[in-house]
Parts: C-alpha cells; sequence; structure tokens
C-alpha cells in the first residue's frame, strides 16, 4: 500500500525516513501544532514550494534540461487565477478555470519552446527559457492595464475559504473551525497529490526513460527513444504543474505580484532548493523547500536572538545583525552545497 | 533467392575536404553475415554511422527493407529494424544491467510515454529483459551499477542491447574489442546463435581474421573510405586489395 502510493520508493535512508515523516505530520497538522498567522503561512509556502521544487526537479534532476523560464510557468498559473477570479467574480469555478487555463497556456508554451530550442541543444532550451521568461516579466509590469502592472493583483476569493466562513461551531485545539483553514487543508492536500503524481512520474516507464536520456541521450536515441519528444513532454508536464502551483500560491496569498511569483531571485531560490536537496530525487525538493524557506522566515528572528546573546562581545553583534540574514543565508548555502555535493538526500541515502 | 534487408547506394560522406565514406553501394541480404575489414580510418565506423543515423550523408541514400530511410531520424530507423552495437561501449552508466536491457524492450514495445504506471510492474517487459541479461551470463549482476562494471561484462552488454532490440539488421562494431580470451567467445557464440536465424541480416566489423574466416559469409572491404573488395571469404582474403590495404599489418590475416 505504502509502497504503491510512494511509487516503490521508498526513502532508503532512516534518517531521511525519519525527517520526511516529521515534515509530512508537521505540515498536515500545521494549523493544530503552530497555530498562528505566520507559521500557518510558512506550512503553506512551503507545501507549495515543494511542488514547484519537485516540478523543476522533474525536469532538471530527470530531465537533464536548465530551465530558466519556471518561475514564469509558476507566474502562469497565479495570474491565471487571479485574473479569472477579478473577471469572473469570487468562485470555485473561477478557481478552477483559472488554474487549469494557466497550466493548459503554460504547457502549450513550453511546447513551443521545447519544439524550437530543444531540437538544436539542451544549452540553447536554458538560453531561449531566460530570454522568454524576462521578455514575459517585463511584458508582465508594462501591461499594468490586465496585470496591474509591478503592483500586482488583489483579488476576491470564495467565501468559504475565508475567515468569516465557519463551517462548525466548534474549536479544536483551540483552533477556529473558518474558511482560513480549509484554504489551508486545499493547498496541504492539492500539494501532497501534485508530489505524488510527479513521484509516480518519474518511476514510470516515461521517468525511466528520461533516466535514460539523462545519462546518455546519443544511446537512448539508438534505442528507439525520441531523444526531442522525451525532453519536450517534460517539459511541459513540468511546466503544467508548476502552473498549478502557481495557483495554489495566488489562492493562498489572495494576491500575485511580479515579485511573488515571476522575479529572477524566485527562479535562483528554486534552483538552491533543488540543489541543497538533491537533484533527481524528488525527496530533495521536499528537505530543500523546507529548509529553504523556514530559513528564509525564520534566519531574522535567529540571528535577532544570537546578536543580543552575544551583545558585549565586539564584532559578533554586527556580524549577527539581523539585516545580514541574506549573508548568512548564502553561507549556508555554501556550505551545504560544499559537504552535500548530491544534496541532503544523496548524502542520507549514500551513508546508509 | 536472398533479398536484400539493406541497402546502400552511392553513400557518401565529406568531412570537410576529407571524404571518410566514398560513394558505397553495397547491398545485404537476410540470412547473411557480412564481415567488413579495412584498415584503421578505413571508414567503417562511419559506414555504419550514415546507415544508423548518427551523421547525415552528403550524398546516396539508404534502404531498409525496400523503404528508403536516408532522412529518417535515428529513432525512426531503429523501429524500422535497424539495430546497433557500438566500437566504444555506450551504455546507460549509472543504471543498473537490467534496467539498461529492460529500456530497450520499453523501446520496442512503445511503452516510453506510459507516465502512470510503475516502471516495475510491467513485467512482460521484465522477464524477457532477464532473459537476455542471463543469455550474455550476466546474471548474477543484474542489479549492478554498469559503471563498475569490468571492461568484458560492459562489452557483453552493449551486445545485450542489441539482441534486446532483435533488429532485422545487425550491426556490430567489433563487438570483441579489448575483450580477454575467456570472455570473447561468449560474444561470438551469441553471433553464432544468430547467423541461425534466416530473416536477419548481420553486418560485422572485425579485425580478428580467425573470428571472420568462422563467421562470415561474405567480406567486403574497405580502403579510404570507398569499396575495395567484395565477395566469398576465400576470394576476398586472397586478393591484392585486401593484401595491399593490409600491409605492414597483415599478420591477423596471414595465421588468423
Ligand atoms: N565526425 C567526424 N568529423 C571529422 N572526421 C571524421 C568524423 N568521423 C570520422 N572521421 C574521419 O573519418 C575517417 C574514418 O573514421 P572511422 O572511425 O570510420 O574509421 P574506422 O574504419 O572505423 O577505423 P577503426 O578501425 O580505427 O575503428 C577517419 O579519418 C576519421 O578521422
Ligand atoms: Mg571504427
Amino acid at each position: 500500500m505504502l509502497n504503491t502510493i510512494l511509487s516503490g520508493d521508498l526513502p532508503r535512508s532512516k534518517v531521511l525516513a525519519a525527517m520526511l515523516v516529521a515534515i509530512l505530520v508537521c505540515l498536515a497538522l500545521a494549523p493544530f501544532i503552530f497555530p498562528g498567522v505566520r507559521s500557518v503561512d510558512t506550512a503553506a509556502r512551503i507545501c507549495i514550494f515543494i511542488v514547484l521544487v519537485a516540478s523543476y526537479d522533474l525536469l532538471l534532476g530527470y530531465g537533464g534540461i536548465v530551465s530558466f523560464a519556471h518561475t514564469m510557468f509558476f507566474g502562469m498559473g497565479a495570474y491565471g487565477v487571479a485574473l479569472s477570479s477579478k473577471h469572473m467574480g469570487a468562485g470555485f469555478d473561477a478557481l478552477a478555470i483559472g488554474a487549469a487555463s494557466g497550466a493548459l497556456l503554460a504547457a502549450l508554451l513550453a511546447l513551443v519552446i521545447g519544439l524550437f530550442s530543444l531540437r538544436v541543444r539542451a544549452i540553447f532550451f536554458a538560453m531561449i527559457t531566460l530570454a522568454v521568461a524576462s521578455a514575459v516579466a517585463v511584458l508582465v509590469s508594462q501591461l499594468s492595464g490586465i496585470t496591474g502592472g509591478e503592483d500586482g493583483l488583489s483579488f476576491k476569493i470564495p467565501r468559504a475559504l475565508g475567515p468569516a466562513f465557519k463551517f462548525a461551531d466548534i474549536e479544536l485545539f483551540g483552533v477556529k473551525m473558518n474558511g482560513k483553514l480549509l484554504k489551508y487543508y486545499l493547498v496541504f492536500f492539492s500539494c501532497l497529490i501534485l508530489f505524488l503524481l510527479m513521484l509516480r512520474i518519474v518511476h514510470s516507464p516515461f521517468g525511466r526513460v528520461l533516466l535514460a536520456i539523462r545519462e546518455n541521450d546519443f544511446r537512448a536515441e539508438a534505442i528507439g527513444y525520441r531523444v526531442v519528444h522525451y525532453r519536450v513532454a517534460a517539459t511541459c508536464l513540468s511546466a503544467a504543474i508548476a502552473a498549478l502551483a502557481g495557483a495554489l500560491y495566488a489562492i493562498w496569498l489572495r494576491y500575485v505580484g511580479p515579485d511573488t511569483t515571476l522575479s529572477m531571485e524566485l527562479m535562483i531560490d528554486i534552483l538552491l532548493m533543488v540543489v541543497i536537496g538533491g537533484m533527481g530525487t524528488m525527496y530533495g525538493a521536499v528537505i530543500g523547500a523546507t529548509i529553504f524557506v523556514l530559513a528564509q522566515n525564520y534566519l531574522q528572528n535567529l540571528l535577532n536572538v544570537a546578536g543580543q546573546a552575544v551583545a558585549d562581545v565586539p564584532l559578533l553583534p554586527q556580524l549577527l545583525n539581523a539585516d545580514r540574514w541574506l549573508l548568512w543565508l548564502g553561507v549556508l548555502f555554501i556550505l551545504s552545497i560544499y559537504f552535500f555535493p548530491t544534496g541532503i538526500v544523496g548524502r542520507l541515502r549514500k551513508g546508509n | 533467392m536472398p533479398h536484400p534487408l539493406l541497402e546502400t547506394r552511392d553513400l557518401t560522406v565529406r568531412f570537410g575536404g576529407h571524404v571518410a565514406v566514398d560513394h558505397i553501394s553495397c547491398s545485404f541480404n537476410a540470412g547473411e553475415l557480412t564481415a567488413i575489414v579495412g584498415p584503421n580510418g578505413a571508414g567503417k565506423t562511419t559506414y555504419f554511422n550514415l546507415i544508423s543515423g548518427q551523421i547525415g550523408a552528403t550524398e546516396g541514400t539508404v534502404q531498409l527493407n525496400g523503404h528508403d530511410i536516408t532522412r529518417m531520424s535515428v529513432a525512426q530507423r531503429t523501429h524500422r529494424g535497424l539495430g546497433r552495437a557500438f566500437q566504444l561501449t555506450n551504455l546507460f552508466p549509472d543504471l543498473n544491467v537490467l534496467e539498461n536491457v529492460r529500456l530497450v524492450i520499453q523501446s520496442k514495445a512503445k511503452r516510453g510515454f506510459n507516465m502512470f504506471s510503475l516502471a516495475s510492474s510491467h513485467d512482460d517487459l521484465t522477464a524477457p529483459a532477464m532473459e537476455i541479461v542471463e543469455r550474455v551470463r550476466l546474471g548474477d549482476q543484474t542489479q549492478q551499477v554498469v559503471s563498475e562494471l569490468s571492461h568484458g561484462d560492459q562489452r557483453k552488454l552493449e551486445v545485450a542491447l542489441l539482441i534486446a532490440l532483435d533488429p532485422l539488421v545487425y550491426m556490430f562494431d567489433e563487438p570483441t574489442a579489448g575483450m580477454s580470451v575467456d570472455e570473447a567467445p561468449i560474444v561470438l557464440e551469441l553471433i553464432a546463435e544468430l547467423k541461425a536465424r534466416t530473416d536477419r541480416a548481420i553486418l560485422l566489423v572485425e579485425h580478428k581474421m580467425d573470428v571472420i574466416r568462422t563467421l562470415a559469409d561474405r567480406i567486403i572491404v574497405l580502403h579510404n573510405g570507398a569499396l575495395a573488395a567484395d565477395g566469398d571469404p576465400a576470394t576476398v582474403m586472397a586478393s591484392d586489395v585486401v593484401q595491399e590495404a593490409y600491409m605492414g599489418r597483415d599478420l591477423e590475416l596471414a595465421d588468423g
């Protein structure tokens, strides 16, 4: 049973298994274990980034394809939901249509980019995606009439997903049974399903072909796999799933803007999360996204505490100033890549 | 009357000014094993590359089973029935032995786009893969990662991938190169078994004359990219071209 759900991909390391179970339990029960707006918000972000990063891993770790357009696809789902909700009014139909059309458009655009560039060489694809993603980002900020420009778009979501909606008049462990809770679980279960779906895809016959192509595309072609077709298919899949993650993100934030979905910084974050977690492992996305989002959200607090603790020592307080959190994040990543070149998951599995 | 499974007409490729394969017209029949010989750099591997499509022809055509395949992609040619084992081992190094072979069977079964089932649940693909792994005597190493195999075992796997493909036209490029004396016979035996299949054509690039003598029905000689001789083994080996082409390194020819 578990084997089927996980597509036969057991963690193969006790530490990894423990980490994954801990993350799953924490995310599944986040509203109850960590009540408070900020922590639930962090949990939802982790869920969404796990899917986003895993969809990038499908491309990079399994397909061996470097893309810089992943945030663009993420953004297409987010803007899809925002625009449909703006134009159709708040409603689940608007959310579904927005998410579906965002995913479809993302897949179509990926198809076009893929067919144009993947025939030539994989590196060409990286350059094209960079160009297209930059162009789209500029376009989005210019077409402010439609997209809200740099300010982005705020929109309404169905009442059933808002805090005003009470579906039961009790409090469970002090948590109100309201629409906000429903929204969290909408995000959580959607992400869980999408993740398990990707886990299945990488262990399907198709996933094996991707691995074969990554290992030796020349021979993959020689035994009869049209390498271009498989690469394009992987690109489309990955784009569509990224768009769905984007749709969830927009629903969660009730807002979409260039900074939250389209920025190059976000693209680099995704790359880092994949590499830190471990490329080509899927579970790496879980570990990488969790650590990264936590660090992003709590490193500043941690530094504050540490800074106060060493307030009397010279120099150290300046170094541990909360404003230096980005520096420390950088140091953390360099260290983790240095010590775990195959990512945390790769390291843990090898340790067995 | 044997019919040609594979035919090349004026097949030519130029790299800059250098003509690596020079107007080779030749056909290969079902039930026949043709040895392709020639000194280093004669164009044997390049001729194979043109046939299986890794390199586009400058001139000329390739016909497979009566169809022109000159403009087809490598993968398309493979599905039409061309199969190739490479001179330089060319495997999926981080996958295990069984998975390497299973991928070939999966390709033949055209299940590569199946996305939602578990690859490991396709028993009808795993079973024949297992059988072939055992046939090439790698049964003890099915779960071994390819990069950890000995050179000889990698060569066997190289041949296993071709056998798994079971094409109409088998192309072997020095299949026993670098193999030890006790390993080479395993591969040669497998090739001899294939010869018994009268509906397949086999092309074998080989330097070792004893091998050619026991296996070949016919020999063609390439020299500077051109077809220099073509005929039954005894005649070709005795001909002047062969003596000339192999001048200086004809020991293998002489005493096999
Ligand atoms: N892609 C290429 N670009 C330029 N020259 C090439 C290319 N491929 C092959 N050649 C040249 O074509 C000639 C034929 O090479 P080929 O590898 O076909 O020889 P061969 O008969 O297989 O030799 P060997 O017995 O050493 O395997 C050589 O001179 C080689 O340098
Ligand atoms: Mg050669």
